[in-house]
């Protein structure tokens, strides 16, 4: 493969290591239309083969690739080094508030496993497979879950929410962007069970509407809007008694 | 039970907030207007003293300012500190209190 050279270099930290890691600093040549993760990938192949890190599709539909670059959270496959660059310097850290593994790959199962607590499962009704469902897109349930559903559990979202670096057991943005999407599916064998999970402690309350979520989600959904509508179902739960 | 405390809290936060905020802008309000015409103490307790009308806005007030405060020092703690289990709720519910009980105090001795 030929690469296209354009003479000038980048400057790369990556945080190498466990928590109490540091960072290493390499050099890297700059390409046209290069992203972060054809940077990090460079420096693994080329430079440094201990180099730690996780991603998958490439093209921004796996989730795989998040990292902290230039200390916010983005898909390192979908962020062009010329949009993120300052002064020719690129720092890359692993996602905050997961547990790290090393270097720039973290630990995913407590996120996910947020995800079950929180219900964020799909519960068909009996026979449901048997006929076809019949959802009008246009009713306001299916709206509400077409403007949430499009979550692929990259886990920028989780890392940007400063309610879960304070609060670590609060459910996070994404899990409860996900039951948004089931208290308005109405396939769904019973929508107002899901709101049960997310009305404790850790649950839709916490959240300070800070926005980071919205702010930092590379598919521009808005888990802030989602969490607004869970308070709400949940407190219109509360006040009929089916709570 | 955690869920449903957590709910009715966060609806009390919601209508306290409610409550407050054009409390807050008609006692920032009054006390603009009351200062600029240069009245004395004694001439505004001769307006408040007596008047059902302030020693209700001024107890709604205290009630309002009490639940809000105290629910939102008890997030706060749960947050910022490592307390954890009956500490926050304790807090939360002295701190009520005290603003309960100085609160009543003001406004016995405008009203």
């Amino acid at each position: 493969m030929t690469e296209t050279q354009t003479g000038k270099s980048l400057r790369v930290d990556i945080w190498r290591g466990g928590e109490d890691g540091w960072l290493d600093s390499f050099n890297v040549p700059r390409q046209p239309s290069q992203t972060i993760l054809d940077v990090v990938t460079y420096v693994q192949r080329k430079l440094d083969a201990s180099l730690s890190y996780r991603f998958s599709c490439r093209v921004g539909m796996c989730g795989s690739c998040a990292m902290t670059v230039n200390g916010k959270p983005r898909w390192t496959c979908r962020t062009h080094v010329d949009a993120v660059e300052e002064d020719g310097k690129i720092e890359i850290r692993p996602l905050r508030n997961f547990p790290l593994i090393k270097d720039l790959a973290v630990d995913m199962a407590v996120f996910f496993d947020k995800w079950r607590d929180a219900g964020a499962r799909f519960m068909p009704r009996d026979g449901a497979s048997l006929k076809f469902a019949e959802v009008d897109p246009q009713s306001p349930a299916r709206k509400e879950a077409t403007a949430a559903i499009e979550c692929i559990g990259c886990g920028v979202c989780y890392s940007a929410c400063d309610v879960v670096a304070w609060k670590p057991d609060y459910l996070g943005p994404a899990a409860l962007n996900r039951v948004w999407t089931l208290v308005n599916d109405e396939r769904d064998a019973d929508p107002e069970a899901h709101l049960a999970p997310v009305a404790g402690d850790a649950g839709c309350h916490a959240c300070h509407s800070q926005q980071g979520c919205s702010t930092h989600c590379p598919k521009s959904l808005s888990p802030t809007a989602a969490i607004a509508g869970l308070k709400r179902r949940t407190l219109a739960a509360l006040l009929k008694g089916r709570l | 039970m955690s869920g449903r405390l957590e709910l009715w809290l966060f609806a009390a936060q919601r209508l306290s907030a409610m409550i407050l905020a054009p409390l807050v802008l008609l006692h920032l309000g009054v006390m603009i207007y009351a200062v600029q015409g240069g009245l004395s103490a004694s001439e505004i307790l001769g307006r408040t003293q007596g008047s059902i009308f302030w020693g209700g806005i001024y107890g709604l007030f205290i009630l309002a300012a009490a639940v809000h405060g105290a629910i939102g020092l008890r997030v706060v703690i749960k947050e910022m500190t490592a307390w954890r289990g009956i500490v926050p709720n304790a807090v939360a519910a002295l701190f009520c209190l005290a603003v309960l009980v100085l609160g009543v105090r003001a406004v016995g001795a405008i009203t």
